[in-house]
This record gives C-alpha cells, structure tokens and sequence, in this order.
C-alpha cells in the first residue's frame, strides 16, 4: 500500500466511484456558489455540443467546396470557426488529415486521451483504453484489422499520436457513390470513427 | 516521468474492445466527472498540463485498475487537495471511505537552453533525456530520429508548466518516424506522427 492509500480517519474500505464523485462537488459546490450550473453547461456541451457531428459538417462542407478544403488542409482552427465551429484556447492547432487512396491516417493518445473532443465528441471507451494506446502506434494495420477495417497493403498507414496540444481530425474519402449530393445530405455518412481513423466510409 | 500512462509500443495487451459509434458516456456520474474537471481547469484552480500529470502520478496498480473517469476525477481531486481547496479528510469525510489519491510529484524543469529552431525536412534526433516529472515526450521515441514535416503554434512547456516553473513557451515540431525504426523487426509498417516539444530535440547528422 503506498503512502497515498493510507486512511486518514480510520476507513476500512474505498468509497465507491459515486460517493468520490460526489464528495468532490460537494466540497466545490461549498466553496464556488457558482459551480452547480457551470457543472450542469459543461454536462449539457459534453452530451449535446461536442459532437461528431461538428466534424462531419467539416468534412461535407470539404467534400463540396474546394476553396474551403484548401483553407481547412492550411488552417484547421480558423476553417472551422467559419462553420461556427470553436475549439478550447489550448487547442492552439488543429491538423486535418486528408486520406487518399494510398494514404490512411489514424489518430491516438498513447499518453492519455488527448482528442479534437469540440469537434470529433468526447472519445469513446475504446480510444482511452491501454489496448488501442498501446498497441495502435506499433501495430496499426493489426489493430485495424481487429477492428474491421481491412486495407490494401498498397496503402501507407500514418499515424499521429496527440502529445502536444495540437489536434488532429482525419479527412476521410467521399465514397464514390455519393458525388454530387447536397452538402445537408453527406453530413449524415460522416462517423466519429471515420474521424479519428479507425474506419473508412 | 517513464510511468504507467506512457503506453505507447508496450506488449502484452489484446484485442480493442471496440464497439461500432461506441459512447463516450455510460453514466452520469461519468459525465460529473468529466465536468468537475474542466470546470477546475476552467476556474483557474490548476492547467491541462498539471491536471494529466497528476492522472501520471497515480499508484501503478491504481491507474490499472481505474477506468478512465475514475483516472481523470482521481487527479482532480490530488490536485484540489495539493492546492489546498479541501483536504483528504473532508473528501474521506463526505465519501464515507478511502479516498485514494495520487502519489506527489517530483521535480519539473525549465526550458532545455541548448535548445534549436527547426525548419520543415529537418532531421532530427529526440533527447535521451530522462526526467523525472512531468514530460510529453512518450518512451518510444527516445534517442530515435525523424524528420520534421510541420511545425505548431508555441505552447505552455508541460515539463514545467505542471509544475508551476517559469519557462518560456515552445513549438511542437510534428517529427515523422518510421516505426521500422522505433521497433526493428517487431512491428507493423507504417509512419508514426508524434508532436515533439523543441526541448526534446536535437538536430540530427
């Protein structure tokens, strides 16, 4: 037992995960008479704002308008926010990742969970788990292939891990079938896990 | 700091357990959780770089075992006790149990003064350095080489910037790596992308 897990007031027992939880914005919501409806607008962005479907309304608006695809590969920050799109003040750089038919980008946090969360949604399970920051980096068309994307060995599999405050967001390729509908339309086609790399549309 | 969190190339675990659209949320105590965070980043009661440094601090066994928001609310909380906001025993006190914690930090450290501007093609060679805080420079490219192919805005240095040191701000340097390079003949082909504080480099021959 390290010195941190020595009880203080004669504990026997870990408090569950709920109590911890609640413990902790007890003691904030005490101190920060603000701090319960700060809580409520982050849980309300978490759930409802930061969605993948941000990102899709990037990437349909590449797919239809060349000149704001050129923008977007320069500048992802700025490209974004003409969608209306913001990302946090310490996300300085966002890096889109255009993929092409012999090139597959794949996004991880090998250090811990770091993602574009304002634009790709908070990352799911499988991205913070150690399995994918593990092996992803040194066993990336393994790894894809467990998870179903199967490719070519003609394509070259580039991946970024996020160790810095810079962000990624992969570009995927419109699927051919799909050429020529309206903007409104792709958005839909879009996946989070076609986002961060791990399926191709 | 060569901890637990620094996963990237170790061997031995499985398969993702990955589900098609899987949510980022199972509960609601996930979603405060995440919350309590960032409202603390928010408030000024401590940074991102303190904050995922003190997640690295955790007990090894501890981190394991953790899921993710239990990861991310044990750090919170070291830092609100650490900066003094509330003390263990009042949190022990309104948890009705053990609250653990994650163990104290070491020393950080300043700016590397030898430190050099690269331009885009450069090559480059990551420092053996070994630090015993808070560093974003994951193990396995340690003393390996790349090229540089995009360079970032600057940013708050983590080394020192979880430790409250004064340092000046640095670019990240996107360095491609061959991973033939970083695990020869024990990986798979491809081009691994890491964002590489300019601290943490040196120009390569």
């Amino acid at each position: 037992m390290s010195q941190s897990d020595q009880p203080i007031r004669g504990f026997k027992q870990t408090a569950m995960i709920e109590a911890r939880v609640n413990a902790v914005q007890a003691a904030l919501r005490e101190r920060a008479p603000n701090a319960e409806v700060a809580l409520q607008e982050l849980d309300h962005s978490a759930q409802e704002q930061w969605v993948p479907r941000n990102g899709a309304r990037v990437v349909a608006r590449a797919w239809t308008d060349p000149a704001f695809r050129q923008r977007l590969l320069a500048d992802g920050r700025s490209a974004v926010l003409e969608l209306g799109l913001t990302m946090p003040k310490h996300h300085r750089h966002l890096v889109v990742l255009e993929n092409t038919p012999t090139i597959h980008n794949v996004i991880c946090c090998s250090l811990c969970s770091c993602t574009a969360f304002t634009l790709i949604g908070l990352p799911p399970d499988w991205y913070k788990d150690f399995e994918y920051r593990a092996r992803v980096v040194r066993e990336s068309r393994t790894v894809l292939k467990e998870m179903g994307l199967d490719l070519s060995p003609a394509v070259e599999i580039r991946v970024w891990d996020t160790t810095a405050d810079t962000r990624y967001m992969v570009l995927p390729m419109q699927p051919q079938e799909t050429v020529g509908w309206p903007e409104e339309k792709l958005v839909n086609i879009v996946t989070r896990d076609s986002l961060i790399g791990v399926a191709r549309l | 700091m060569d901890g637990i969190h620094d996963l990237g190339g170790k061997q031995g675990f499985g398969t993702v357990r990955y589900t098609h659209d899987a949510s980022a949320f199972h509960t609601t105590w996930e979603v405060r959780a995440n919350s309590l965070y960032a409202f603390a980043v928010r408030s000024g009661l401590f940074n991102m770089d303190e904050y995922r440094h003190a997640i690295e601090r955790m007990e090894p066994r501890h981190y394991l075992a953790a899921s993710y928001y239990e990861r991310s609310l044990t750090g919170m909380a070291t830092l609100c006790v650490e900066k003094g906001v509330v003390t263990r025993e009042e949190l022990e006190c309104r948890a009705g149990g053990i609250f653990p914690l994650a163990t104290p930090a070491a020393a950080g450290r300043t700016n590397v003064a030898t430190r050099e501007r690269f331009e885009i093609g450069d090559r480059v060679r990551v420092r053996t350095d070994y630090v015993a805080g808070h560093v974003r420079m994951p193990g396995y490219i340690r003393g390996k080489t790349g090229v540089v192919i995009n360079q970032s805005p600057t940013y708050p240095f983590p080394d020192a910037h979880a430790h409250g040191i004064e340092a000046q701000e640095e670019p990240t340097y996107d360095v491609r790596f061959r991973a033939e390079e970083l695990w020869p003949n024990s990986c798979d082909s491809a081009l691994v992308h890491v964002g590489v504080f300019q601290s943490y480099l040196q120009r390569a021959e």
